[in-house]
């Protein structure tokens, strides 16, 4: 809101203008909030009133057949045990696992490449073309790709046969990442304890399943496709750092990993805000992929919650079960984003305790890395 | 050392492509017995010959054609027209409405789907051109950037054509548009390249074949239904051509992209 009060506005000397302005303001603001209003803010309390109706997509949601259930389709989901409990919950972990492994290693990546993106070398260009190219393509040909690619006859397995691997059947395979490792170690049994106990209708030994092996082939994908993206954001954080920074750093003695972890991460950290609050939003979203890939198999175990609040309205008729996920998961997204914002908040502390500020700049800055950045421009 | 992990992680992120556009070029056994080959044998172009010569291909292009040709023109007017207005504009409930198209960014895309499908059925344009486009039109994100790129350019060419007497439309026309042609050109990107490539809308909004987009077509090939089973060269093929556009527009304003997204990231 600061932001509008101190920007210049159209000033003129006429009186009787400001009403102009005014009428010229809305009716060039008028389309916008017209589809905005009508094609997100209305649906969404149209979607609230189903999500709390026994509305089975027969005639209008606002009929006089349609009834209001209270908090019926929610209790469905998060109280009373049964099918929609079970794969509500099953979905939850899915994309709990997902989330999990995909955001920590895509920022983890994107920053890697970043890193190595940033100097000024021979190429770089084409390097950077390279990682990001994935980002512009659709999910739908991406998913195809994938597809063929971690088919059990396919190309990776082919690959992995060369080094001896048998490769899993991934799109196929069912098994939690965990309990293949669990296995490998000789447990195949839960202990009676995690057996028994259930929560949101999944046992806790299902809990601890990991994601499984096809779920892991979308956690890579997800990777592949939004490194590039990310990678462009450090990328602009990292050429807004003074090189004097990294000079006063290395005059006292910094290698390159110290200069990394205590100049450039606590320099950058807005960045990592944004990857990973971004990284979280897109990846609670995910549904594009499934819906190309498998349809939540198999054995459910590739099932999201923006998938199954598809699935729930469109193909079971549970709207009012449908309507509610998606407003769960809205829930669960703010949750997330609030965390984040929590846990990133830039402590004030970091200048102070910065050793080598970049008070006293010696030299001129590396004409080579200027020259990258100005190519960049 | 650098080159040696960039050279690794390039081959890591260009060889999927390769390999996609290889195997389009492949008979479906020797596809299936050979997936990593990178030499088709023996070459073939009947992936594309039967993609072009189906009933549903053509279609699926010109749909998604029709789509992001509507959707991108319009939306890039719309947004920088109220882009302007939130930028320049003096006017009662600027500050409520700017707030308005904040708040509606940070709704995930995906929740929505429900919600627009009950309205587009309510409006009476579902399953037409109408409930697939329409919705498109404006993006909060796009109308968020077009804004601060107004207000990133001087005020005083436009004052001075208002004294001359010009009308406020005639200056945003005339005057502020083209002086505006870097965010216009990031904005048109995105938006071909969001409508190009959506898919979740599309399903919601529509169900008659005749109304598939490339994205919703090809993804019903990838689940193996009208007969494409284990087709891997067909699959990949509509995948390769329909990557086309965007890869194409890509290369054309890669200098753009690379700059421009680092500010308004894709979701």
């Amino acid at each position: 809101m600061n932001a509008i009060a101190r920007r210049p506005l159209l000033r003129f000397r006429e009186p009787g203008i400001r009403g102009h302005q005014a009428a010229a303001g809305w009716f060039f603001l008028s389309p916008v909030m017209v589809i905005l209003g009508l094609f997100l803010i209305v649906p969404i309390f149209m979607a609230a009133w189903v999500s709390v109706s026994d509305w089975t997509g027969n005639g209008s949601p606002f009929g006089s057949h349609v009834h209001f259930v209270g908090l019926h389709n929610y209790r469905q989901l998060l109280s009373v045990p049964g099918l929609d409990q079970s794969n509500f919950g099953t979905a939850l972990r899915n994309n709990f696992y997902y989330v999990l492994l995909v955001v920590p290693i895509q920022t983890a990546v994107s920053l890697f490449l970043a890193v190595l993106v940033t100097r000024a070398l021979k190429f770089i260009g084409f390097f950077r073309t390279a990682f990001y190219f994935p980002s512009v393509t659709s999910s739908v040909a991406i998913t195809v790709l994938f597809l063929f690619l971690f088919n059990p006859q396919g190309a990776i397995n082919k690959l992995l046969s060369y080094v001896g691997v048998t490769g899993p059947s991934w799109f196929y395979d069912p098994r939690g990442l965990f309990h293949v490792i669990l296995g490998q170690l000789g447990v195949h049994q839960p202990p009676a304890s995690l057996a028994n106990g259930m929560f949101l209708g999944v046992s806790y030994w299902d809990w601890l399943a990991g994601p499984s092996i096809a779920m892991c082939v979308f956690i890579i994908m997800a990777i592949f496709t939004t490194s590039g993206t990310f990678m462009l954001i450090f990328l602009a954080a990292l050429q807004g750092i003074d090189d004097s920074v990294y000079e006063a750093a290395a005059l006292d003695g910094a290698t390159e990993w110290t200069k990394f972890r205590y100049v450039t991460v606590p320099m950058i950290r807005p960045a990592i805000f944004t990857v990973v609050t971004l990284g979280l939003i897109g990846t609670w979203q995910v549904f594009d992929q499934i819906y190309v890939g498998t349809k939540g198999t198999p054995a459910n175990t590739t099932l999201t919650p923006a998938f199954l609040s598809f699935n729930a309205s469109f193909n079971n008729t549970e709207w009012g079960v449908g309507a509610a996920i998606a407003f769960i998961l809205f829930g669960i997204i703010v949750l997330f984003t609030i965390i984040t914002r929590l846990a990133t908040r830039s402590p004030d502390h970091v200048p102070r305790r910065r050793r080598f500020g970049p008070t006293q700049p010696l030299g001129t800055p590396d004409a080579s890395r200027v020259a990258s950045a100005g190519g960049m421009r | 050392m650098t080159y040696g992990f960039l050279v690794l992680l390039a081959v890591v992120f260009i060889v999927p492509f390769v390999i996609a556009i290889v195997t389009s070029f492949k008979t479906d056994p020797n596809a299936t017995a050979n997936p990593l080959g990178l030499r088709p044998s023996p070459a073939t172009t009947a992936a594309y010959h039967d993609l072009f010569h189906s009933q549903d291909f053509p279609t699926w292009v010109k749909n998604s054609a029709i789509v992001t040709l509507c959707v991108t023109f319009v939306r890039v007017f719309l947004d920088s027209l109220a882009g302007y207005a939130l930028a320049r504009l003096r006017f009662r409930g600027r500050g409520a409405a700017f707030a308005t198209v904040v708040a509606v960014m940070a709704v995930p895309g995906v929740v929505l789907l429900i919600p627009k499908f009950l309205i587009i059925r309510q409006l009476g344009i579902y399953d037409t051109y109408y409930g697939m486009i329409i919705p498109l039109f404006v993006d909060a994100a796009g109308v968020f950037i077009m804004k601060n790129f107004f207000e990133s350019i001087p005020v005083s060419v436009e004052e001075s054509a208002r004294i001359d007497g010009a009308s406020l439309f005639r200056i945003f026309w005339s005057i502020v548009l083209p002086m505006a042609r870097p965010a216009l050109v990031t904005l048109f990107i995105l938006s071909f390249q969001g409508s190009w490539n959506e898919l979740s809308h599309f399903i919601v909004a529509s169900q008659s074949t005749s109304l598939f987009t490339l994205t919703k077509g090809v993804a019903q090939l990838a689940s193996g239904e009208l007969g494409a089973g284990n087709r891997y060269p067909l699959k990949l093929a509509a995948s390769v051509l329909m990557t086309i556009p965007v890869a194409i527009l890509f290369f054309i304003f890669q200098r753009r992209i690379m700059n421009a997204s680092a500010g308004a990231v894709k979701e």
